[in-house]
């Protein structure tokens, strides 16, 4: 489908609240007077409350259950078990083989085996522990290399190979090189942990079907799996937005939807769920912990000639998203650098371990991990600035990835490398006689200044914006133009999901500038809207944006039609080109209506924004897979106290590859806050599970990073228009969070002098109590029929139309 | 029991309280003030901040029973409905809001925090509001909106 | 569950004699937790927050008397002369709001072996004073923990006041965390300096199932000090009993691995605090001398 899109907004006076500038979010006032309503702030007369009973177990036989009293308990509506599913029980975001209820088998701690609707919150707990579960606990496998044991105990029937993609470019096997650096790296299980959790109200509808108002971040997707799940048509599922507290991809798998729908349906009431912090953990998929092997070849100049690489994901005990994650991870794998003979083998496996799917960098932050720090240690080996090596070797527009795919965006790599290191380092402090809370550690009182010492990091990465892999994810959105109190007013109506980064305030820029009017009004976002795929990838600003772009363009020619006819009379056309800016209708430079009087009737249009077409991986994993790309670099100053371990990061400098930045102070808000969880990533942030069993899951042991952690972040801006998008822009929600983590372990390297192999690192790494992990080499390469996820060639059924 | 107290200079009246129900639970399920939030229901994270007989506290860590007879501000009576206080304000035009749900805490902290120290220094900025986490904005923008509060309050000066 | 509220100190202790299993809570910042979480299903709550005087803080003849109910956030401001180590323990607690709740009674009565009060307690040689319909008692600090969350309260006592000598000389205390503020300590270490004793005195936190004195390392420091004249003629400490001392410390620690940190780290991090706790505290005291 063509679509044509300006790249460049059309002029609009400063100070209209369009495109690049820095506008006040339009749910601010709500959000800062507590009147904003959140899904765990939903009510509905008579509601009930629904609670889950969760497995202990992270891999065990359920041998029977005994609901009966539970289902006594005075005020307990309804209990629900696999045998009480109505419809198809199990779902998936791209497989669906997770049961809705587990049937007799769990595969993971905190695996939902029932449900219970009761009048309070505790009633409904109580009921769920007065469940009596007859548990055969099994042999789990925790570890993802000895998932690939072929005498593992197996998840599923094919094995536990989810998927295994296989990329060969150049002469990997032939290359030569003057130095070769090998490294072993690992990164542990971060969880999104959005300030808001899980929570969601299901209402029966007089049809027979639902009305359901989530928190979640892709309704239509949603909409899809919970139907077949509750036996009803999709137009019997009705989804609506309810405020959402944060996301980061926790919400881009079912949480609550389809047990509260069940719920709602069997007692004929409206009910409601919410996650308390431990079953949130427990209640949604994290990231993928990783070991990754490389191995980088160069010659003297420092001119990369090899990278190999094997990357083994543990997608624990369900695919969720994982094919995607590990086709990204895998297109990444060497970095933003332009490298001829590259070989990458990247392997996601089934584990009991908590299932793990998406999450901000999806894929990305770890192997940028690893190919940083291999960056730094060939750097080393060579004599090299590691500032300059990177610089050598940088990707730019032309560059080939080792998917084959030239990159025709901009990629301003240079740029963004010498941003950082040009910027001015944060100036000295003397070691003694600071206020305390200018020393590592904070309040605790541990230092006054002893063994400090400071460090200087860098990391470079990039993501795909956009699904991938032949995915088509366009967008819909609606907008009508009215006049109100004789007021022109658009209204924009999508389906995508504001989740805290900003996108209803940049959709309302957009219609701002394209339709030169200044009111702008969103309505909320339901499943009557047409799809605009998930929030997540980067996406929306592109997506959705070019969405409301193109509406607004068709409701300009609308309007233009109507001038046409009521000056021209019919049969003619106005000269073009025709422009909307200051409540005027412009022909060829003229202003030739205002805009009140075209709107006699309302104008709606309703467009639907594809990004260009991308294909799978051939058999050599060569393939133009990703739409765009967004770049970014970090460079990280830090002081350790070398004896105790404990950190200070001092200051973070953020180059950015923006395209253009439509609202600035939203752009820097991104990238702080993407800043923060990749420091936490680094430095304290890990969902420890023990043989499958997770020991941490509160915000007391799972520690995010406070303000007395966070540093001041200097956020630049290349903005170099990415042709053929909506005003050039890129995708960056995710683009800090590629790079942080690589960048603060790096500084932390430079002050230490530790090999600190592992993210998050932890003050035993720090102080050399504990030495980088080690390894017995990488595993051999499975067995597997093709590049596609392994279920697909043993006919399991797809959910979506090809790959996330 | 049935409990009486003063909630935004309101007073009130809430039968069947159970003894060991928290004033977050009260405010929220009982009196239906939504604005005052769970995130953690531990006290680790402020989003359930509020004022105790002008005392900042986290109301998931207080009985309803101990906020007998006392006088409770949130979020919605910071100021007259309609209108928005320095703090509030600031937020906005600082940027400082993302997702909103830990924004309710913080904005009492900052509210207490201003009244006892007028122009707070960054360090203290930090140590004041460490117990409020925040996911989405990195706290820049927060502490920015701090300074910008303490300015319009009349009190500070440019630069930290 | 019934919900007390005693309006006197009488009253408080005529309901936890009359209700065994009664919960008191103060500030509440401990117990709202395992409420919240139902891991607590008491048949009474016995809330002591309407008990006048029991937050007072009072000075007599040497000695503090520091009621239970006195939160953390007035330790901070009320005691950096008296009990130093404590103001200073006080400041590592969580945040604003939970010190403006929390209270050093309720960490007594929580008895973690990570609270934060604690290790200065043992450190000063406070004496914890409990009271019963029956009268009152006293228990030296290191006395009262039998194990972790475990003390020697009887069901019908409560906790009244913490009495401790008046700081004579410097104390310190620093606490280690997997983050820079909000943590439960990974470790943490006070120290005091008894010059009008000749006595020292440790305290150490989150490294064994109660906080621990470090029995040795106070003997062996005493002698040092004693046998040198050094309490009378302070000169700077060499660096062999500066590692010494930080040996001793270890040497009293029984830490375990747990998901806040391992046992071998507990063990180093306690050897750094140690040495550096030392050598703050002692040139204080080259520069300042007895009080």
């Amino acid at each position: 489908m063509a679509t044509t899109v300006t790249e460049r907004a059309p002029g609009t006076r400063r100070g209209a609240g369009g495109v690049g500038e820095s506008v006040p979010r339009v749910d601010a006032v709500p959000k800062v007077t507590g009147t904003f309503e959140y899904a765990s702030d939903l009510r509905a007369e008579g509601m009930l409350f629904g609670a889950v009973l969760r497995s202990p177990h992270a891999s065990a036989r359920i041998l029977g259950v005994d609901a009966t009293a539970a289902a006594a308990l005075p005020g307990v509506h309804a209990v629900l078990l696999a045998a009480d599913l109505p419809g198809k029980r199990t779902f998936g975001l791209n497989f669906d083989d997770q049961p809705v209820l587990a049937d007799g088998l769990v595969r993971y701690h905190g695996e939902p085996v029932a449900v219970v609707a009761a009048d309070t919150p505790a009633l409904a707990h109580r009921a769920a522990g007065l469940i009596a579960v007859d548990w055969a606990p099994l042999p789990a496998v925790t570890d993802m290399e000895a998932a690939l044991a072929a005498d593992a105990p197996r998840l599923f029937d094919f094995g536990n190979v989810l998927r295994h993609v296989h990329i060969v470019h150049g002469s990997p096997e032939q290359a030569t090189a003057d130095v070769w650096v090998e490294g072993y790296y690992e990164t542990g299980m971060q969880d999104q942990a959005p300030l808001g959790p899980e929570a969601g109200l299901a209402i029966p509808a007089a049809d027979g079907g639902i009305d359901l108002f989530v928190a979640t971040q892709w309704l239509h997707v949603d909409r899809e799996q919970i139907a077949p799940c509750l036996n009803l048509p999709l137009e019997k599922v009705r989804i609506s937005l309810a405020g959402v507290g944060g996301a980061f991809g926790a919400r881009e798998d079912i949480h609550m939807q389809i047990h509260a729908s069940l719920l709602a349906l069997r007692t004929g009431r409206p009910v409601k769920m919410s996650f308390g912090r431990e079953e949130s953990f427990l209640g949604h998929v994290h990231r993928h912990p990783a070991r990754i092997w490389l191995r980088h070849g160069a010659n003297r100049d420092g001119m990369l000639v090899a990278v190999d690489a094997r990357l083994l994901f543990d997608g624990g005990a369900y695919s969720s998203s994982s094919p995607a994650v590990v086709g990204n991870a895998a297109t990444f794998a060497a970095g933003p650098y332009e490298v001829p003979n590259v070989r990458i083998e990247g392997t996601l496996v089934f584990t009991n371990n908590p299932p793990c799917g998406a999450m901000r960098g999806f894929g990305a932050p770890q192997v940028c991990f690893a190919h940083e720090a291999q960056m730094d240690k060939l750097a080393a080996v060579l004599g090299m600035d590691p500032v300059d090596l990177r610089l050598r070797n940088a990707m730019h527009t032309g560059s080939v990835l080792p998917t084959g795919q030239v990159l025709t965006g901009s990629a301003p790599v240079r740029e963004l490398i010498e941003l950082c290191a040009q910027a001015p380092l944060p100036e000295p402090e003397p070691a003694d006689g600071r206020d305390q809370l200018r020393y590592p550690g904070g309040t605790g009182n541990v230092t006054r200044g002893e063994g400090l010492r400071t460090g200087v990091g860098y990391a470079v990465g990039f993501k795909n914006t956009a699904f991938s892999e032949g995915f088509d994810d366009a967008a819909a959105a609606r907008v009508t133009l009215r006049l109100t109190d004789g007021v022109p007013v658009a209204e924009i109506h999508t389906a995508a999901v504001e989740m805290g980064q900003g996108l209803t305030t940049v959709l309302a820029q957009i219609a701002r500038t394209e339709l030169g009017l200044h009111e702008v009004t969103l309505r909320t976002a339901d499943t009557s809207a047409g799809n605009a795929g998930s929030t997540s990838a980067s996406r929306q600003s592109m997506m959705a944006g070019g969405a409301v772009q193109l509406a607004c363009h068709q409701v300009r020619d609308r309007l233009a039609e109507r001038a046409s006819d009521r000056i021209l009379g019919g049969g003619e056309t106005l000269p073009g080109p025709v422009e909307l800016h200051d409540g005027l209708l412009f022909a060829d430079g003229e202003p030739v209506a205002g805009l009140a009087d075209l709107l006699t009737e309302p104008v709606a249009e309703t467009a639907v924004y594809h990004h260009r077409p991308t294909a799978g991986f051939d058999e050599h994993g060569q393939g133009d897979v990703h739409v765009t790309f967004t770049f970014a670099a970090e460079r990280a100053v830090v002081e350790v106290d070398t004896e105790l371990g404990m950190v200070r990061v001092l200051h973070v400098t953020a180059a950015i590859d923006a395209g253009k930045v439509l609202n600035p102070v939203g752009f820097e808000g991104q990238i702080e806050g993407g800043t923060a969880q990749g420091l936490g990533f680094a430095l304290m942030e890990e969902l420890q599970a023990e043989n499958g069993t997770v020991r941490n899951p509160s915000f007391t042991d799972y520690l995010i990073p406070t303000f007395l952690d966070m540093p001041p972040v200097d956020t630049r801006a290349v903005e170099e228009p990415d042709p053929g998008v909506p005003y050039g822009l890129k995708g960056i929600g995710e683009a800090p969070s590629i790079v942080s983590t690589a960048a603060i372990v790096a500084a932390l390297r430079d002050a230490t002098g530790r090999e600190l192999n592992r993210a998050p690192v932890t003050p035993d790494d720090l102080i050399g109590l504990r030495g980088p992990r080690p390894t017995s080499g990488p595993p051999p390469v499975p067995d597997v029929p093709g590049q596609w996820p392994v279920p697909y060639y043993h006919n399991r059924s797809s959910t979506q139309q090809g790959l996330m | 029991m049935r409990l009486h107290l003063t909630v935004n200079g309101e007073p009130r009246a809430v039968d069947d309280v159970g003894a060991d129900e928290s004033l977050l639970s009260l405010l929220r399920d009982r009196i239906g003030l939504a604005g005052t939030k769970n995130a953690c229901e531990q006290g680790e994270c402020g989003s359930c901040s509020v004022y105790l007989d002008g005392t900042l506290v986290c109301s998931c860590l207080v009985l309803a029973g101990q906020a007998a007879d006392r006088d409770v501000v949130t979020v919605e009576g910071l100021a007259p409905p309609g209108t928005l206080d320095p703090v509030q304000q600031a937020f906005i035009s600082a940027g400082a809001v993302q997702c909103g749900f830990c924004t309710p805490g913080l904005v009492l902290a900052v509210d207490d925090l201003i009244r006892r120290v007028p122009d707070p220094s960054d360090e203290q900025i930090r140590e004041a509001l460490a117990g409020n986490l925040c996911r989405c904005t990195g706290y820049q923008k927060i502490i920015d909106a701090v300074h910008l509060a303490a300015e319009g309050a009349g009190n500070g000066h440019h630069g930290h | 569950m019934d919900f007390l509220q005693p309006k006197s100190w009488a009253e408080a202790l005529e309901a936890r004699a009359a209700l065994p299993g009664g919960l008191p809570v103060a500030g509440g910042t401990d117990v709202l937790v395992a409420l919240n979480f139902r891991r607590r299903h008491p048949p009474a709550i016995i809330d002591l927050g309407r008990v006048p005087g029991l937050d007072e803080v009072s000075a007599d003849d040497g000695w503090l008397r520091i009621g239970a109910a006195t939160t953390y956030d007035r330790l901070m401001t009320a005691l950096p002369a008296d009990f130093p180590a404590l103001a200073l323990a006080a400041r590592t607690v969580g945040s604003p709001q939970i010190r403006h709740r929390g209270t050093i009674g309720g960490n007594l009565g929580t008895a973690s072996p990570a609270g934060d009060a604690l290790p200065p307690l043992l450190a000063a040689g406070a004496q914890i004073e409990v009271a019963s319909r029956a009268g009152t008692r006293r228990i030296a600090a290191p006395d009262f923990f039998t194990g972790p969350k475990r003390t020697v309260l009887a069901p019908d006592e409560l906790i009244s006041a913490v009495h401790v000598p008046r700081a004579r000389g410097p104390q310190q205390f620093a606490k280690v965390g997997p983050r820079n503020a909000m943590v439960i300590a990974v470790c943490s270490l006070a120290l005091a300096l008894h010059p009008d004793h000749r006595r020292v005195g440790t305290g150490i936190g989150s490294s064994g199932p109660v906080p621990l004195a470090a029995t040795e390392a106070e003997r062996f420091l005493e002698g040092v000090l004693s046998a040198e004249g050094l309490w009378d003629a302070p000169r700077p400490l060499s660096a062999s009993v500066r590692a010494d001392f930080a040996r001793f410390v270890t040497i009293a620690a029984r830490p375990v691995d747990d998901v806040r940190g391992t046992a071998a780290y507990r063990t180093e991090a306690l050897r750094v605090l140690a040495g550096r706790v030392l050598d703050w505290a002692w040139a204080d005291y080259c520069r300042t001398g007895a009080r």
